[in-house]
């Protein structure tokens, strides 16, 4: 009798358990700056690893993100920031907002992709996924049409024939304009720096708010040579745009996507869950889908429209350096170039 | 009657007065909610350092000692103005053909007219690369100038703003008085004279205020500059720069502040003449009907047709680049792009959220602003109060989008505010877009109140009918007509706004509108346009059901409309 009777009621049990464990799955609140087409991919993967935790996105564009966060400093909305460039992590923990966490195998990592903090001893306050490389997008169409060749490096871009066909993120609203720039000013010597751009300028067409827009306007002809970056280029090249992603020859400003938790969210066990997994092998595999340089050594494999010997090109950028400096160099470039901006 | 009437609702303190009283305090506190106390939020991070500790005016000393970004109050003048000067003369012109000639077609003009309000502003943004830009097919036309700059932003905002100012200036010529042309005919007066004499006195107020309610949208546009002004910089791209780009909260807010005054100043002259525009119109006035004159008929519906024609070209265009492979290299036909595959989860869910806030902002919307309206104008008493309200109603239009929207932040984040639930849900979109779009709604609505008469409220009041059983059985079944405009406006605007919802918006409340230019931003452009496209669709699609309703409202419930 008794267990004809159990038999059911365990099952309804049973049944209870699974709904209540899946109505309990965590629900991660998580901002991010991956591009869009990628998000989806991004999510499912984890989820493949970690059913019981739902990600809700909210994506834009990094600065745009990056202003909400601040805005939202007094009671954040966020659990865990998945992908946003390292430059922005900065700002975000110079204000106290993120959570110290050594995620489960931050060891493996590059050193250089993981918060310096780490090396001395720390918590870090964040950890990188991949790197994010400054690039030209050189439309070969309207090169050879205009009779505009295709630049090597840098450089070449100050040269006569190049007037009038370079465009370029303007720092002051775009932070791939400003990665531009940084890098320069550490390659070369700072008075160096000032005189290329200074050169530089009088070749420019014009500045855009957006960093993606450059290559975007080289992809659709709009201009011949693009400054932007490679993720950029890579993407609209398989989209069949016909264009070129150069690396110049003196090297490559770069940032790089980082992960964080944010301090005070009531989600802490999940949110060190997908930090856990955003700095795993598989992770990075994924990441290097999208990205020829990763965090985990040894993962990158080579991809499409990157060159193979991208990482010595990266220069030993100083993100300290950059953040710490951010408002002196802004200024300054407003002061030479935004002035003279209209025509 | 009326008296009588008075006299009962002095002596009888009642329940209803309590209840009158109630929803006033009720519209009065949504726009304090939703309004002014995120303005104030806002506004006291101009005068905060990034700490956050009070610094009096040294922001505002900073900004105008940075010459880049003093520079950009003369430019923003110099579009906005020059952006004024071309729509008010074409939306002049033709409003004149609508109202004062027998030119053919009129109904399908003015309907070609509207449509530019129903699309995104990245529409005629796009349409102009591809029409323009480097590749364009007409770039001939600028003769070696740059779309990008000072006039691809006045290209750019003329098309959108053109609708607007062609409603208000075919509403000021329609009010025309027929003794006078006649009088003027009889004594033999030029047909030039009579036009300077008689034509345009009647509408100065009208055409004054056109000229500043267009003034004050291309000042605080930020949509058409951002795409395609290129580097000229403007106030309301300096607000995205301070803010976006270098997340200065603090500069963004003095920017916001500059770019609040010439707003309010064109605001307050706006008021100042629509109040002395009351005695304009005599009740005797015999409205003036034209007579065919063919020569003047047909310059004026060439005229017509040919903006009407630059309309389609800029629509069709959209809807051109959203329909080729990879323009210009690859123009084979593909329906490939209207899959979004640039978005995370298909643009078709965020295009159904858009669906989902249109409906709610025009349903609540129009209920909450036509009936604040109707407590203004049609209960006695509490007069600070209703004054109170309509100076906040007022108020929105001269609010950039972008402005508000973090003003929302600030204050529905603020970690102690009790409203704090709602920031992150899809009812802060909804609030946010129905007080951005306040105004325009208010002042229709006041418009249509006015017309009713008075005498309404004073039977239903001496019949001891409570006040909200005239509202519903008699004010709003007979103002319907405008109630069902206000309601498509709201839709429509809700559809397509973005500068405000921008920095609101949650992961599952993305909107159509965030996605054109997220859309854009990721190098998608054809898939851009398509998603603009289906905004335009979808807004016209609701704009023909909101022309059939009317019509049969009119047909059948509002019949005595046409007796009249």
């Amino acid at each position: 009798m008794m267990p004809r009777r159990l038999f059911p009621s365990t099952l309804l049990a049973g049944a209870a358990v699974a709904l209540a464990s899946n109505a309990q799955a965590t629900e991660l609140t998580v901002y991010t700056a991956v591009e869009s087409d990628d998000l989806q991919k991004y999510a499912e993967r984890f989820s493949a690893a970690h059913p019981d935790i739902d990600i809700n996105w909210v994506r834009d564009s990094t600065g745009v993100i990056t202003a909400r966060l601040l805005a939202e400093k007094d009671n954040p909305q966020a659990d865990v920031i998945w992908g946003l460039a390292a430059t922005s992590l900065l700002v975000l923990e110079e204000e106290g907002m993120l959570e110290r966490y050594a995620p489960a195998g931050v060891e493996n990592l590059d050193p250089k992709f993981v918060d310096v903090a780490y090396r001395d001893g720390e918590d870090p306050a964040w950890v990188g996924m991949d790197a994010w490389v400054a690039a030209i997008c050189y439309n070969t169409i309207e090169g050879e049409r205009q009779g505009v060749p295709m630049p090597t490096s840098w450089e070449a871009l100050t040269q006569p024939e190049f007037e009038g066909h370079v465009i370029m993120p303007n720092p002051n609203s775009s932070g791939t304009g400003y990665l531009d720039v940084a890098s320069w000013l550490q390659l070369w010597e700072e008075d160096q720096g000032w005189d290329y751009m200074d050169r530089l300028h009088s070749n420019i067409a014009r500045y855009t708010h957006s960093g993606s827009a450059p290559c975007s306007l080289a992809a659709t002809g709009e201009t011949v040579v693009g400054v932007s970056f490679a993720f950029r280029g890579a993407r609209l090249k398989s989209q069949g745009a016909p264009i070129e992603v150069i690396f110049p020859e003196e090297g490559l400003g770069w940032d790089m996507e980082a992960a964080a938790i944010m301090a005070g969210t009531d989600k802490l066990e999940a949110a060190k869950t997908l930090m856990d997994w955003a700095i795993s092998r598989e992770a990075n595999e994924l990441y290097n889908e999208g990205y020829a340089v990763v965090a985990y050594p040894g993962v990158a494999q080579p991809i499409d429209n990157y060159p193979a010997d991208i990482t010595d090109l990266m220069i030993d950028a100083d993100f300290q350096w950059a953040a710490v400096n951010r408002e002196r160099v802004l200024a300054e470039w407003q002061r030479r170039y935004d002035g003279k901006t209209e025509q | 009657m009326m008296a009588e009437s008075f006299v009962k609702s002095a002596t009888k303190p009642s329940l209803e007065s309590l209840i009158r009283l109630l929803a006033l305090l009720a519209g009065v506190a949504l726009l304090v909610v939703g309004l002014l106390f995120p303005l104030l939020t806002m506004l006291i991070k101009s005068l905060q350092d990034r700490a956050g500790d009070f610094i009096g005016l040294a922001n505002f000393a900073h900004y105008f000692q940075t010459p880049t970004l003093v520079n950009s109050i003369a430019n923003s003048l110099r579009v906005a103005l020059m952006t004024t000067g071309v729509v008010v003369g074409l939306a002049f012109l033709c409003a004149y053909g609508i109202t004062r000639t027998c030119m053919p077609g009129k109904r399908l003009f003015r309907m070609l007219a509207i449509l530019p309000i129903l699309a995104p502003s990245l529409l005629p943004a796009i349409s102009l690369v591809y029409l323009f830009g480097n590749q364009g097919f007409l770039r001939d036309l600028l003769a070696g100038q740059s779309v990008y700059g000072p006039i691809g932003i006045v290209m750019g905002m003329s098309f959108w703003i053109f609708p607007h100012a062609l409603m208000l200036l075919t509403t000021a010529l329609t009010n025309s008085d027929a003794r006078l042309y006649e009088a003027a005919d009889a004594l033999g007066t030029p047909k030039w004279r009579t036009f300077l004499t008689i034509t345009l006195p009647g509408v100065r107020y009208g055409l004054i205020s056109c000229l500043f309610v267009v003034f004050t949208l291309a000042i605080t546009d930020f949509g058409v500059p951002k795409i395609i002004g290129g580097q000229f910089s403007v106030l309301a791209t300096d607000v995205y720069r301070q803010v976006v780009g270098q997340q200065n909260f603090q500069m963004g807010a003095v920017v916001s502040v500059i770019l609040l005054l010439p707003a309010v100043l064109s605001f307050i002259v706006d008021r100042w003449i629509q109040r002395r525009q009351v005695a304009q119109l005599s009740a005797r006035a015999v409205p003036w009907q034209p007579s065919p004159s063919p020569l003047r008929d047909w310059i004026f519906t060439l005229l017509c047709y040919t903006v009407a024609g630059v309309i389609l070209l800029v629509i069709g265009t959209a809807v051109y680049a959203s329909l080729i492979q990879f323009w210009p290299y690859n123009l084979s036909f593909t329906l490939e792009h209207y899959t979004f595959q640039g978005m995370a989860d298909g643009g078709w869910g965020a295009w159904f959220n858009s669906l989902k806030l249109a409906f709610s902002v025009a349903l609540v919307g129009t209920l909450v602003i036509f009936f604040n309206a109707w407590l203004i104008e049609k209960s006695e008493g509490y007069r600070p109060l209703r004054q109170g309200l309509h100076f906040m109603a007022m108020l929105p239009m001269a609010v950039p989008g972008m402005v508000l929207g973090l003003a929302y932040i600030f204050f529905f984040n603020q970690a102690g505010n009790p409203l704090n639930w709602l920031y992150s849900t899809m009812v802060i979109l909804v609030l946010n877009t129905l007080v951005h779009f306040y105004t325009v709604c208010h002042l229709t609505s006041v418009t249509a109140l006015k017309q009713l008469d008075p005498e309404f409220e004073a039977v239903g009041a001496s019949l001891k009918v409570p006040f909200w059983t005239t509202f519903s059985r008699i004010t709003l079944p007979v103002s319907l007509p405008a109630v069902l405009d206000i309601s498509v406006y709201l839709f429509v605007n809700a559809m397509t706004t973005v500068s405000a919802v921008v920095f609101l918006y949650n992961s599952d409340t993305r909107l159509a509108s965030v996605a054109v230019l997220h859309l854009d931003e990721a190098g998608y452009f054809a898939s851009a346009a398509a998603m603009a496209v289906l905004i335009f669709l979808t807004s016209l699609v609701v704009k023909l059901l909101h022309a059939v309703l009317t019509h049969v409202l009119l047909n059948n419930a509002q019949r005595w409309r046409l007796v009249s």
